[in-house]
């Protein structure tokens, strides 16, 4: 049986490109509508509900693992202002940190993840932390 | 929108009970294929009984329930951990409570304790927010 390269500490650092997204009407309504957001602006479409970054998916080279091996445990997303329909912001992730701690069923790998997202003259628009735990 | 310069125990914001259809509609939306939220056949093979939801669905409710408070605007950070899985059928309510209240230039800034428990009174989402008053 194949098993996934571990994750190791040489990761931490590594980063995607930076990635242009554009914060599109039509996105921002099908992800209220699978949420059932019933925020007015967002049912709409003008402005994009909390947790839209995670729909801005970038790949780190050298960074792979089994997706169903994956647990979700934790998320932070900061903002200096909501996102809204036409935006184009600029996206990178990073590898802030890679750890081992011994759970209940064995080791497990925590995986930190650093992202951020600046509009086109650089200023911040978010931060995300997303915290990845592969067992 | 509620009034928060006064509440301390905030309003809670009752969503409707998860189905497989939303899971395929948010995995869809988010970008999120990994199908131990849509296939029950992977979900069993890493030892679930059947697919689970995203915990991105969950802290998108807890989102909702932000802006159902203070306004789209008004959000400054959200931050969750996810503590149980959550299945469909489970029904979740968004809760939360005002921690500390602070006033600056742009008016106040509130710091609040939110998560989402399900009909078990469980809470499967747990977390803080910041958000700011005009």
């Amino acid at each position: 049986m194949d098993h996934p390269p571990t994750l190791t500490r040489d990761l931490i650092g590594r980063e995607s490109e930076v990635v242009l997204f554009e914060v599109e009407r039509g996105a921002i309504r099908k992800f209220a509508d699978a949420v059932q957001d019933q925020t007015a602006a967002c049912v709409r479409g003008d402005v994009a509900p909390p947790t839209f970054p995670t729909t801005f998916r970038m790949t780190i080279p050298g960074l792979t693992f089994d997706l169903a091996r994956v647990l979700h445990g934790a998320q932070e997303y900061r903002y200096e202002r909501p996102l809204r329909a036409g935006d184009r912001v600029r996206c990178r992730v990073r590898v802030a940190d890679v750890y081992q701690r011994k759970g209940g069923l064995g080791p497990m790998t925590f995986l930190i993840l650093a992202m951020e997202g600046t509009d086109e003259s650089g200023s911040p628009v978010f931060s995300g932390k997303t915290t990845a735990i592969l067992r | 929108m509620i009034d928060l310069e006064k509440a301390s125990v905030l309003p809670h914001l009752r969503k409707p009970p998860i189905t497989k259809l939303q899971l395929v509609k948010y995995a869809g939306a988010s970008g999120d294929y990994n199908l131990i939220h849509t296939d029950d056949e992977t979900a069993r093979t890493v030892g679930l009984d059947g697919v689970i939801a995203h915990g991105m669905l969950s802290m998108a409710f807890l989102g909702e329930y932000l802006c159902w408070l203070a306004g789209p605007e008004s959000v400054r950070r959200l931050s969750v951990r996810f503590n149980e899985m959550v299945r469909p059928g489970d029904t979740l309510t968004c809760r939360g409570r005002v921690k500390e209240r602070t006033a600056g230039n742009d008016g106040s800034r509130l710091q609040l304790e939110v998560w989402t428990e399900n009909q078990r009174a469980e809470r499967v989402t747990v977390g803080e927010a910041e958000v700011v008053i005009t």
